[in-house]
C-alpha cells in the first residue's frame, strides 16, 4: 500500500489574482501582467533585490513559492536537502526566450541570456531558500497531474525527499499562471490526499 | 568626468535593474561588486556589452576588467581615454 501523501498547502497567481490554499487573497485589476507581479513583490515584503533582475517565468514561480511558503515554518522542519521542486509547464522559456533573441541584433544581453532555460525558476527558488534537494521541470502541453503524482511519489519512495513544491509555472507574454503545492507526508488540517484527482482538481480549480 | 559618472549610474541602474537604488545611492568611488553594489558576474558581462554599445568600447583585454570595472569613477576615466573622439584626436 503507497504511504499517504498530502497536499498541505497551495498558492495559485492567475488572473491578477492571489489565492492561497483556493480562497482568494489579493487581487489587483487593471495592471499589465509583469506590473502585476511587481506589485505582489511590494505587496508580500519580499525584500529580495535580485528579483527585479529575474526574468519573468522566475519571478511568477518565486512569488508562488513565497507566498507557499509564508508562515508555514517549512524551514524548522526539513532539512536543506529534503525538499524537492518539480515544476512543468508548456511554454518552458519562451517568454524570454523572445526577449533575448530580440537583443541579438544589437548585441545580445547576458542578463536574459541566463534565462533562456525553464529551469532556471527552480534554482531561483532554491538559491533563495536554500534547498539542495531533487529538482526537475518538466514541459508538457497541459498539466499532466497522472504524471507530476507519479514522479514526486517516486522521489519520496526513493526517500530522496521528505517535502516537496511541485505543480505549474507558465508565463508568456500577458497569459501566465502558476498553481503550486507543497506535499508532505504528515496530515495537516484540511489536507488533501495527494491523488492524481484531487491534484487535477486543484489545477482546474486554480483559476487560471 | 561629474557628468559621465551621473549618466553611468543611470545606465548601471537601468541596465541591471537595480529598482531598489537611486544614481544619489551610489558613489563615486564604492566598489560595485560583491561588497559593494552586490554585482555577480552576468553584471559584468551586461556592463562590458554597455561598454560596447552605448561607448563603442571594446575591452580588450579581459584581465583589465576588474581594474576597469571596479568603481563608477574607473569605468568614467576609462571611457574617458578610450572614446572613438578621444581616440581620433
Amino acid at each position: 500500500m503507497q504511504p499517504a501523501r498530502f497536499i498541505t498547502a497551495s498558492c495559485s497567481i492567475a488572473g491578477n489574482t492571489v489565492y492561497k490554499n483556493g480562497k482568494p487573497e489579493f487581487h489587483r485589476e487593471g495592471l499589465s501582467a509583469a506590473d502585476f507581479l511587481d506589485e505582489l513583490y511590494t505587496h508580500y515584503k519580499i525584500a529580495y533585490p535580485k528579483f527585479h533582475k529575474m526574468d519573468q517565468l522566475s519571478k511568477l514561480g518565486l512569488l508562488a513559492a513565497e507566498i507557499l511558503l509564508n508562515e508555514s515554518g517549512h524551514a524548522d522542519k526539513y532539512g536543506n536537502d529534503e525538499t524537492g521542486i518539480v515544476l512543468s509547464n508548456t511554454h518552458g522559456s519562451l517568454d524570454v526566450d523572445l526577449k533575448f533573441a530580440a537583443t541579438m541584433e544589437a548585441g545580445a544581453s547576458p542578463a536574459l541570456f541566463v534565462y533562456t532555460l525553464p529551469n532556471i525558476v527552480i534554482g531561483e527558488i532554491a538559491i533563495k531558500h536554500k534547498f539542495r534537494g531533487e529538482n526537475a521541470f518538466f514541459v508538457f502541453k497541459a498539466f499532466n497531474g497522472n504524471f507530476m503524482v507519479a514522479y514526486v511519489n517516486g522521489l519520496f519512495d526513493s526517500k530522496l525527499i521528505k517535502s516537496c513544491i511541485c505543480g505549474w509555472v507558465d508565463y508568456l507574454g500577458e497569459e501566465y499562471r502558476a498553481m503550486l503545492m507543497m506535499v508532505e507526508t504528515s496530515r495537516k488540517k484540511n489536507a488533501i490526499p495527494f491523488t492524481a484527482a484531487e491534484v487535477n482538481l486543484l489545477n482546474n480549480t486554480s483559476h487560471g | 568626468m561629474d557628468k559621465l559618472m551621473d549618466q553611468l549610474k543611470r545606465q548601471i541602474i537601468e541596465r541591471l535593474n537595480l529598482k531598489d537604488l537611486k544614481p544619489e545611492d551610489i558613489g563615486d568611488d564604492q566598489p560595485v561588486f560583491v561588497e559593494g553594489l552586490g554585482l555577480d558576474s552576468i553584471d559584468a558581462l551586461e556592463l562590458i556589452v554597455l561598454l560596447q554599445q552605448d561607448y563603442q568600447i571594446k575591452l580588450v583585454k579581459a584581465e583589465e576588467g576588474p581594474k576597469v570595472f571596479h568603481t563608477v569613477r574607473t569605468m568614467a576615466t576609462y571611457i574617458t581615454e578610450h572614446s572613438p573622439a578621444k581616440k581620433a584626436s
